[in-house]
């Protein structure tokens, strides 16, 4: 009975803690499989453990060519898709103008609207310009539907910003360069972050806009999707595992650094 | 839609007058030029591709001869009558996927909110990290989870739940590889952040004294949840079940990978239709089908739920 009692009382904590069984569990079977020596080409089923794959994790033929092509993709596409949001974040938060409401619906549409349609009416547009499918198109639309998150992570951190700041910036003789640089951007700087970070990680993990709009390039997803038809390497599941691990240190180094700061202006 | 994005509360919508904000000397042009390169984008890239898009649905004719505006609107007629099971198939698989992810992502927003104290951070970091690992590697793990002679479906069999869910429709046989329920599964899977982070932003949001006093005042937990912190998370709930149905309604990756050509879902018809048959026309008018239904489900449920503080 007690034993009926406590799950009684805990029954959110349980079912909670099943949900993130359920989100983790391919992880750890993508962790696991990093670690199997496969018969055949498919890497679906267990044999026998193995080191090999992580010691020559770029072993397969044009996989670590399209992981540093896609790296690259998305670190241009972040650079571009930050820039451009910020901008629109502010001219949002900070004036008031015609059109707000025009502009407001044109960022929120790309988000409310199934990556397949994106895809495909962008694919429409550049064979009817004639442009060659390639980096510069992939690019072009990554920079595209991460947009419209970058300018909604920087939003919300800039509305949540004191104006007050800004003018006592100004009271104090600072001109607008310098309040931007020294007041606005330090303190909007953790939306700013958040918005790269989400942009980065779309742009990196995009399958179907890209595989519209790729042509003959084949990005790191892509390679994963054609290695599903033809057998998976195991190095695939090394890389799943080492950006798996890479991005919660990431997290974790960047939440001591918060905690920290939090501490010292406490 | 506009009233979507404009939330309320901004400091600059509660400003007392244009007297409090800063003067700007450079003024009025500004905002226009932080706009412009941002907007070009978005009006080249998204908005025109859109423009293309429907007039390329309304065009005959094949690769080899050439595409002509003819408006030909038959080519809707015919891809809804060709395909409605496709569409038929999309709605159901997102709904229930939606519903799986409202019913599993709530305890465990729940428990992020409220319950996991100075762990709070660490399950975060646990439901965010998938985000940054590749998601088709996550949704290939799901291959062999589910596989005919795993230990899962074993266990599924043992228990014979599969006999109910053959019944239903949702599997076939002993197995669950190849059947609706897996695509349900990954459907699930892989949308489910997307509703468990919006939930726990509006629980946190909550002030737990409310939980504090429902229960001073003699109510039991659940009369707590149903009456206090149900009506006070539907923001999250909302923005929840669109964040995860509208892209589960579009994805032909789930269908793809751990379905059977019984599975194909409306994204798999469009892609195919666009990457090997080459019929654009086809392919442009399914996607403005697409388009248009979710629109319009989109605009009822923001309608019917009330909430308009979306972004």
């Amino acid at each position: 009975m007690a034993v009926l009692r406590w799950i009684r009382r805990n029954l959110v904590v349980i079912a909670g803690l099943l949900t993130l069984g359920y989100l983790l569990l391919p992880n750890v079977v993508v962790t696991v499989f990093s670690f199997n020596k496969p018969k055949g080409r498919f890497n679906y089923e267990w044999q026998n453990f193995s080191t090999d794959a992580w010691r020559d994790p770029c072993g397969v033929a044009d996989l670590c060519g399209s992981l540093s092509l896609s790296l690259r993709i998305a670190a241009f596409a972040t650079i571009g898709a930050t820039v451009l949001g910020v901008m629109i974040a502010f001219a949002l938060v900070r004036y008031r103008f015609r059109a707000r409401g025009a502009v407001s619906s044109l960022i929120f549409l790309p988000m409310a609207m199934p990556e397949v349609v994106m895809a495909a009416s962008l694919l429409t547009l550049f064979l009817n310009m004639g442009a060659e499918l390639g980096f510069w198109t992939v690019l072009i639309a990554h920079i595209m539907f991460c947009l419209s998150f970058v300018v909604t992570a920087v939003k919300a951190r800039v509305m949540s910003m004191d104006p007050r700041l800004e003018q006592a910036a100004q009271d104090l003789y600072a001109g607008p360069v310098q309040t931007f640089l020294r007041v606005t951007l330090p303190i909007a700087a953790p939306g700013i972050a958040a918005g790269a970070l989400l942009a980065f990680a779309l742009s990196f993990d995009d399958f179907i806009i890209t595989n519209f709009n790729a042509g003959s390039t084949v990005t790191f997803p892509m390679f994963v999707w054609g290695s599903a038809q033809r057998g998976t390497p195991v190095q695939i599941n090394v890389i799943g595992t080492a950006m798996f691990l890479i991005a919660v240190l990431f997290v974790l180094i960047s939440m001591v650094i918060g905690n920290r700061r939090r501490k010292r202006h406490a | 839609m506009s009233t979507v994005t404009d939330a309320p509360g901004a400091p600059a919508d509660t400003a007392p007058g244009p007297a409090a904000r800063p003067p700007r000397r450079r003024g009025r042009l500004t905002p226009y030029w932080l706009l412009l390169p941002g907007i070009l984008w978005l009006l080249v890239f998204f908005a025109l591709p859109l423009v293309y898009q429907a007039s390329t649905s309304v065009q005959t004719g094949s690769l080899e001869e050439g595409f002509e505006v003819t408006w030909h609107f038959a080519t809707y007629w015919e891809a809804l009558t060709d395909y409605w099971p496709q569409f038929l198939r999309s709605v159901l698989y997102a709904g229930s996927a939606t519903v799986l992810c409202l019913l599993l992502g709530y305890p465990l927003a729940y428990l992020i909110a409220f319950r996991a104290g100075r762990w709070r951070n660490v399950v975060l970091v646990l439901v965010i990290a998938p985000f940054f690992t590749s998601f088709l590697i996550r949704t290939l793990a799901w291959k062999t989870i589910l596989a005919d002679s795993g230990p899962l479906v074993e266990l599924l069999n043992t228990l014979h739940i599969l006999d109910v869910t053959s019944w239903l429709g949702m599997t076939d046989g002993e197995r669950v590889l190849a059947t609706p329920l897996a695509v349900i599964c990954g459907l699930t899977y892989n949308f489910l952040p997307f509703m468990i982070l919006p939930l726990y932003t509006s629980l946190e949001r909550i002030d737990g004294r409310l939980h504090e006093a429902s229960g001073d005042l003699y109510a039991r937990p659940f009369t707590t949840f149903r009456k206090v912190t149900l009506p006070l998370s539907m923001p999250g709930v909302v923005s929840g079940t669109l964040l995860t149905f509208i892209p589960a309604s579009g994805d032909y990756v789930n269908a793809d990978l751990l379905g059977s050509t019984d599975t194909r879902m409306i994204g798999n018809v469009i892609q195919t239709q666009f990457l090997r048959v080459l019929d654009y026309p086809t392919a442009a008018a399914l996607s403005f089908i697409v388009m248009a239904a979710i629109l319009v489900i989109v605009t009822l449920y923001i309608r019917k739920s009330g909430t308009e503080d979306l972004v």
